[in-house]
């Protein structure tokens, strides 16, 4: 076992014990619940992310030797100045932690419970100054206005009716399921191999219409009846054929013959 | 009173719609359609179907007139469809159970070359007068290709059919400034690394072929592009026509790696048939059909810090096609 | 009161006979000869709610700003055709079901012509005397193709936008000449001068209509004058024909399903949502969306430029072969080209040059069967290449994985299906041969028995 796996694991028993200690009685000054809070999460970093992260967020670019227990195999980009938004968007949505660097992201289930959601969240935040969690409005953002702006920098990855795609070596996941936050998150970060999309490109006022218009295109206008997914020409080539095909083929069989 | 009037009524239409008994007074010619049982239930069935199909086409302009009711299109598709689905119920039901289904006999006719034989001769024989039918039949086959010919000429005027100049044009000269979609002035430094941003000509078409431009920040250690271009991107910042070279769609996406050991490297997508463009290299076709890589625009910062183009595309934008790569972009 | 009518029309037009002619006329008796009829009913929905939509279409590029009852677009730009067609669909009671039902009965339309083309082919209808027939049948189908891609196209929607952009592409990848053509179409450069929408208006609603109706009325005058073909069987020969009346025998049948097509189509026009253009929104050079696709009939166009690897043909640095060329319009000329050719090929090769009006049944003809069945396995692979985005994003097999893995299917795949269908045409027609020789030597025997 490496010299540096060892100290890591010893700083993070080291740190659980303290704070469990420290949670029966804090006399801190900045708030006797903000100390615990980064411990805990840095005794959840150690155990779930450090592996890929970095001991200490710096990111990893070359792998280590030890997989299992006390796994140093991973790598991972640096966390330091990605701050709470980043944190907040992998982690509740699930993308982190992942099984293998090398596997692209997706939604999951998050294993983690609000809180340690949120101590987590906090520690990464304090490895160096970074955006804090976006808080968008959209009831202020207009769907028209964010129907153009979706259409001009979203769709050609993620569908016009936001029902995902697809671009070379990943895909662009359907939006049907981010909060506002989440959205947010997503735009200013640029998770994955996803564009980020800055204030000089998208106003808060910008993103809040994309966001409104994100939350219509879950439940759009379908006047014309069953919407088969907002998908496009291939659903409904396959009902051409599949359920009117086969249903003026067996009105066919009804009225002509068949060879015996 | 009333409701004698009413009853009068019923037995009158009971009467009428009861076909006459048949009148064996006078000699009836042999039948042609064989005679076959009565089938009161089929007929019963038939005219229930018809009384739906009536109930379901009055539910339609029922439906159409009425603004309140909802989704009207799914109910107006139900009606209508339904009042032609009992018709069709109707008119089956009919077909295999009220009318006499023969099988008749006939024959396959066959061809006739006698007459053909003297369609030949007439047109021989109408010759009789002719000397020099190899001459007439060169000249009346001469003016009628003329006048074909002369017939379909006026449809060069539909389009530039040799003036190919325009292919290669764009509203793109030095000094044009890039502006986005709402106008405005575009800052360098607004453009951020893994940014896309999409670009028009100031005061020009936006929706001609040649005009809109995406531009990326990349780190100007991680740019290699082509040999002559290397004043093109200013701090990083490249653009490059939007408009894929293979079949000319928009290349709407862009790949940024977040994290490049494990990440693709950065490309500019087309979502039709995914041509991936690196705009490290100058646009060159990475994956993908595209055959010819993505005319690069060379840029420069004003006085103001605002982007101005240097110059025009380095080749024509759009689509390949014969002459476009021994011409150059013009403005 | 019949008699009546019949006489005073017959003293005024001189058509008793005729007419009497065509009420018995003798009608083959099998269900897959109604596929035909299927294509023509839809044309006739096509026409009828193609004329009202035509009452409301304004075919105009002139640039609009909506400001219409659907919220999600006020203030955008489009064209005055995109907006008349949102008009269309959203504030004009019916105009959605006329709309989706024309929509509908384009795709059906082109389904139906494809099930009938198959059934000509798989059973060998276009033989002598009947080559003529099918040459006017497979024009009409590439015309309802170029008719379909027009339609969809003259609503300017984002969708169909973007596929108008892939035909100039694949226009001007005509060796030599395509920028030429693509000028004449386009009158420039695309996205071309405003009287481009004029030009696919005029085409869409007045000359490919007309074309494709009169090809229809020569299609089936063939039919009739050469009398419908039919299967084996019973006291049917070369010469002599048995089959159902037109009345009143047929006549219940086919309005039947004619107005089962129309049930069919009205239906989904009402129920099943299809090109809802207000959720695209409209087309600009500079949008794209991910997932655009043309309409099924031109899927096997969008496969095959999908699978093409990367690479412009040029030689003394002219662009000779632009790579759309052989997606676009290599593939379909060859596929149409060996539909054109078959009789002749047939012919060539069976040495057979009788006329027939007895059709085989698929195992009957062994190696037409095959040689069918492995053409349409191989546009059918290159069409399935076309989904594999979607088929990434919905079960995650790798896109550039998939299309190396098409690439090869698209060899394997023809040769394979061409084997199979063989054997599985010969081994039917052996046992059936077994069978009627067993059913032949117990004959014998019970005869022998008996007498």
């Amino acid at each position: 076992m490496s010299r540096r796996l060892l100290l890591g694991a010893l700083a993070a028993a080291l740190l659980l014990v303290a704070s469990s200690g420290l949670a029966s009685g804090g006399t801190s000054a900045d708030g006797g619940r903000r100390v615990p809070l980064l411990q805990r999460g840095a005794a959840l970093y150690a155990a779930s992310c450090s592996q890929c992260h970095g001991v200490t967020g710096a990111g990893k670019r070359t792998p280590g030797r030890v997989s299992g227990v006390g796994n140093t195999a991973g790598i991972g980009p640096s966390l330091r100045g990605v701050g709470a938004q980043a944190a907040d968007f992998y982690l509740s949505t699930g993308y982190m932690p992942l099984q293998s660097p090398y596997d692209q992201p997706r939604r999951s289930r998050v294993i983690f419970s609000k809180r340690d959601l949120r101590a987590l969240v906090a520690y990464v935040a304090s490895l160096g100054p970074g955006p804090a969690i976006p808080h968008p409005h959209p009831a202020q953002g207009s769907v028209s206005a964010g129907f153009s702006l979706f259409a001009q920098n979203c769709a050609g990855c993620h569908q016009i009716a936001t029902a995902g795609g697809y671009l070379p070596d990943s895909v662009a996941p359907p939006l049907s399921a981010d909060s506002p936050r989440q959205i947010a998150e997503a735009v200013r970060i640029g998770p994955n191999l996803m564009p980020k999309f800055s204030t000089s490109l998208l106003s808060d006022r910008d993103l809040a219409s994309v966001i409104a218009y994100v939350q219509y295109a879950r439940a759009p206008y379908d006047r014309g009846g069953w919407s088969l997914g907002h998908v496009g020409p291939v659903p409904e080539g396959l009902v051409a054929w599949f359920v009117a095909g086969v249903v003026l083929i067996a009105v066919t069989l009804t009225v002509g013959r068949r060879l015996t | 009173m009333r409701r004698l009037w009413r009853w009068l009524l019923l037995l009158f239409v009971w009467r009428a719609t009861r076909d006459p008994a048949p009148d064996d007074g006078h000699e009836t010619p042999p039948r042609i359609v064989p005679a076959g049982p009565p089938a009161p239930r089929a007929e019963l069935a038939v005219v229930a179907l018809l009384a739906l199909a009536a109930a379901s086409a009055v539910a339609f302009i029922v439906v159409y007139a009425v603004d309140r009711i909802p989704d009207q299109t799914q109910y107006l598709g139900l009606a209508l469809g339904g009042a032609f689905a009992f018709l069709a119920a109707a008119l089956i039901v009919a077909g295999r159970h009220l009318v006499v289904t023969e099988e008749l006999e006939g024959e396959y006719a066959d061809p006739e070359p006698e007459a053909a034989a003297s369609i030949a001769q007439v047109v021989a024989e109408s010759g009789s007068r002719l000397r020099r039918g190899r001459l007439l039949a060169v000249a009346a086959a001469t003016a009628t290709a003329a006048v074909g010919l002369a017939a379909l000429a006026p449809a060069a005027s539909l389009g530039p059919l040799y003036d190919l100049g325009r292919f290669t044009r764009t509203p793109w000269r030095r000094g044009r400034r890039l502006v986005d979609q709402y106008g405005r002035p575009i800052p360098a430094a607004a453009i951020r690394p893994a940014e896309l941003f999409t670009a028009f000509p100031e005061h020009a078409d936006p929706e001609e072929i040649g005009s809109p431009v995406v531009l990326v920040r990349l780190e100007p250690d991680q740019l290699h592009l082509p040999k002559g271009r290397a004043g093109w991107a200013v701090g990083g910042i490249v653009a490059y026509s939007k408009i894929c070279t293979h079949a000319g769609c928009a290349v709407a996406l862009y790949r940024t790696p977040l994290f490049p050991p494990v990440d693709k490297p950065p490309g500019l997508v087309c979502p039709c048939h995914y041509s991936t463009f690196d705009p490290e290299t100058g646009g060159t076709v990475v994956f993908g059909p595209a055959g010819r890589p993505l005319p690069q625009l060379p840029l420069m910062i004003d006085r103001r810090g605002h982007l101005r183009a240097a110059g025009t595309f380095s080749g024509p934008v759009g689509p390949s096609w014969w002459g476009v790569r021994n011409r150059k972009a013009s403005s | 009161m019949i008699e009546g009518t019949a006489r005073t029309l017959d003293e005024r037009t001189h058509t008793a006979p005729f007419g009497l002619k065509a009420l018995r006329y003798i009608f083959p008796d099998h269900w897959s000869f109604l596929l035909g009829e299927i294509a023509l009913y839809c044309f006739i929905v096509l026409v009828a709610t193609g004329t009202y939509l035509a009452l409301f279409f304004d075919p105009s590029t002139a640039q609009a700003v909506y400001h219409g009852s659907y919220a999600p677009l006020d203030g955008a730009h489009m064209t005055q055709a995109y907006r008349s067609t949102l008009h269309l669909s959203l504030d004009v009671k019916a105009g959605l079901l006329i709309r989706q039902t024309h929509h509908w009965a384009a795709d059906v339309f082109v389904a139906a012509i494809a099930l009938h083309l198959m059934r000509i082919v798989f059973t060998g209808a276009f033989r002598k005397p009947r080559e003529l027939t099918y040459y006017v049948g497979l024009t009409i189908l590439a015309l309802a193709l170029l008719e379909g891609y027009l339609g969809y196209s003259l609503v300017d929607d984002l969708l169909s936008g973007m596929g108008l952009a892939i035909g100039y592409g694949v226009a001007l990848s005509i060796p030599v000449v395509g920028a030429s053509v693509a000028a004449l179409v386009w009158g420039g450069p695309f996205p071309g001068v405003p009287a481009f929408w004029s030009r696919m208006y005029i085409a869409h609603v007045f000359v490919l209509p007309i074309l494709i109706a009169t090809l229809i009325a020569v299609h089936l005058f063939l039919v009739a004058s050469l009398h419908h073909t039919q299967f084996r069987g019973g006291r049917r020969t070369e010469k002599r024909l048995l089959g159902v009346p037109a009345f009143p025998g047929q006549a219940p049948r086919s309005l039947g399903l004619m107005f089962a097509v129309f049930a069919a189509l009205f239906l989904l026009g009402g129920l099943v949502q299809i090109n809802p253009i207000w959720l695209w929104g409209p087309y600009h050079v500079a949008d794209g969306t991910n997932g655009a696709q043309p309409d099924w009939y031109l899927g096997w166009l969008i496969g095959a430029l999908r699978l093409m690897p990367g690479f412009d043909v040029t030689i003394a640095g002219r662009t000779v072969i632009p790579n759309p060329f052989w997606g676009g319009i290599l593939f379909p000329s060859v596929v149409f080209g060996i539909l054109y050719l078959w009789p002749t090929l047939e012919r060539r090769v069976t040495r057979d040059r009788d006329p027939h009006n007895l059709v085989d049944r698929p195992r009957d003809a062994p190696r037409r069967t095959a040689f069918a069945t492995a053409l349409l396995c191989w546009v059918f692979v290159i069409f399935m290449a076309g989904s594999a985005d979607r088929a990434y994003v919905l079960v995650g097999w790798s896109y550039e994985t998939q299309i190396e893995v098409y690439r090869v299917l698209v060899f394997v795949v023809p040769v394979v299906a061409y084997w199979l269908a063989r054997r599985v045409c010969v081994e039917l027609l052996r046992n059936e041969r077994v069978a009627g020789q067993r059913h032949q030597a117990e004959l014998e025997a019970e005869e022998a028995r008996g007498g």
